[in-house]
């Protein structure tokens, strides 16, 4: 990341542990009555929220300055917005799962060959589509009754993961929308927030 | 009167290396409690924790008491109690066999079988690795993994009235996690290893091949621990858990591979003594 980066406070380190155990709480209680492609999905998007939470802890906001994070913090929503798709859009299951996989894929290549503008557009677009999906989707099923009204808490995990993806992508692109400093401070919480809100939709659904 | 206990408490308490004795000490209990025993058996529990504790603490205090002159040599060992002077060779050698006599003739009470593989631990750990190999090879670290491996099948064995072979995985999981732990270890302080003429991988075989034994070391250690826990029959939502975590320390060990880093190789230690405590906790108290 170039600059000095912000030293973690225990307060980051309590949120990034909450993270932790909530999503590992998630992975281990599964999702009721769900195809194994979503339960997969889920597990996939979970997962690297458990894994983020104790990378972090242990290799500090340094471990940020990976070239993978920003691969990875598109795999996490591509994963979840699979996941629902698979669960309440049966007609677009193959549809969406091809751009899950071309997706990813355009993403890997762009950001390992540092393909600047191009990079960029590509991960705006792939994030900013699963973003949409775990926000709106949640959001229709709840208001339409398709689901319990719980289910909404899933939509705003949806909009705080589009926010802290593309924040930290286009940090790691040397485009940030905000300070280092400034998204660093709110990381933790926010990985804490979207979690809290993912698990509490998933289990009052 | 109380004075002096406090102080003398204050003065053993290092030689007990508290998180290294409290993770050992955890795996045993998660070998007996992965048996399905009623882990409510408080007695029993009470006597696996007592036992082990006072045969890992004994064999520690012996190690530290034979090691004290290369310990005196290494910048991060030289302020142990026994270097620093603030407890005798003599009384170190006096309290480490008398807690690993008490620890092994507990064990032996409680059961046999029990019993003699916490002594083999034991022996493996001060006899084999300390005492005949550590300052000979690089390679002594697979018996200190072997060493490593018995508190868990001792309570694997207890639980389970024989050795059987989801005891043996959980040992060989330890015996390919103890590379992982102690070669990040060795690449991190090789400078102080090399001053006091101890022989470790990165010393002898370089970096790379230590990067590399370290990446095998954690696959077979994370495929290890899977099938032990296919064995004891873990609830499928926990076997995700652990195969997410198994992912993390395999991304630590190859990322540490293709670009290696101090801050990696440190990350990857941390991780490791995690991702023990994290699988341990998951077969104790969920199955």
């Amino acid at each position: 990341m170039g600059n000095p980066v912000k030293k973690m406070s225990a307060i980051d380190r309590v949120f990034l542990l909450l993270t932790g155990l909530l999503a590992a709480y998630q992975i281990a209680i599964g999702v009721e009555g769900v195809p194994a492609v979503s339960l997969w999905a889920y597990t996939v998007g979970f997962g690297i929220l458990l894994l983020a939470g104790i990378m972090l802890i242990i290799l500090g906001f340094e471990g940020l300055d990976s070239p993978f994070v920003a691969i990875v913090s598109t795999a996490a929503p591509l994963a979840l917005s699979l996941g629902l798709v698979w669960d309440y859009l049966p007609a677009w299951r193959v549809a969406y799962l091809v751009f899950v996989i071309v997706g990813f894929i355009a993403v890997t290549i762009t950001r390992v060959a540092r393909m600047g503008r191009v990079a960029t557009i590509t991960l705006a677009v792939v994030h900013g589509v699963a973003g949409l999906i775990i926000f709106g989707l949640p959001i229709y099923l709840s208001l339409t009754g398709t689901t319990p009204g719980g289910f909404i808490l899933v939509g705003i995990g949806g909009a705080l993961i589009g926010v802290g993806g593309l924040m930290l992508s286009f940090l790691k692109m040397g485009k940030p929308v905000l300070s280092q400093s400034a998204i660093l401070t709110i990381l933790p919480g926010l990985l804490f927030l979207m979690t809290a809100a993912f698990v509490a939709g998933f289990t009052f659904s | 009167m109380a004075t002096n206990l406090r102080a003398t408490i204050s003065r053993y308490t290092p030689l007990f290396k508290s998180l290294q004795t409290g993770l050992l000490l955890l795996t045993g209990l998660a070998g007996y409690m992965s048996a399905r025993c009623p882990i409510f058996n408080v007695f029993t529990v009470l006597a696996v924790a007592g036992s082990l504790l006072l045969a890992i603490s004994g064999s520690t205090i012996l190690n530290m008491w034979y090691d004290r002159d290369i310990d005196a040599r290494m910048e991060r060992t030289a302020g142990r109690p026994i270097p620093s002077g603030q407890v005798s060779p003599v009384e170190a050698l006096r309290l480490g066999l008398l807690l690993s006599l008490a620890g092994v003739v507990w064990a032996v009470t409680l059961d046999p079988l029990y019993g003699v593989i916490v002594f083999a631990g034991l022996f493996f750990d001060v006899v084999v690795y300390t005492i005949w190999l550590k300052r000979r090879t690089p390679w002594s670290i697979v018996w200190g993994g072997l060493a490593g491996g018995m508190p868990i099948l001792a309570g694997r064995a207890l639980g389970m009235g024989q050795v059987e072979w989801v005891g043996v995985a959980l040992a060989l999981a330890v015996l390919f996690w103890i590379p992982t732990h102690i070669l990040t270890f060795a690449a991190r302080h090789h400078e102080d290893y090399r001053r006091a003429g101890v022989p470790t991988v990165p010393a002898v075989y370089g970096f790379a091949i230590n990067r590399a034994i370290i990446a095998v070391s954690s696959i077979l250690a994370a495929v290890m621990m899977g099938i032990a826990a296919y064995g004891i029959g873990l609830e499928v939502g926990y076997l995700r858990v652990m195969v997410v975590l198994s992912i993390g320390l395999l991304t630590l060990a190859i990322r540490s591979l293709m670009r290696p880093s101090e801050r990696i190789n440190f990350g990857l230690f941390k991780y490791a003594s995690l991702y023990m405590l994290g699988t341990m906790l998951l077969m104790m108290f969920v199955q």
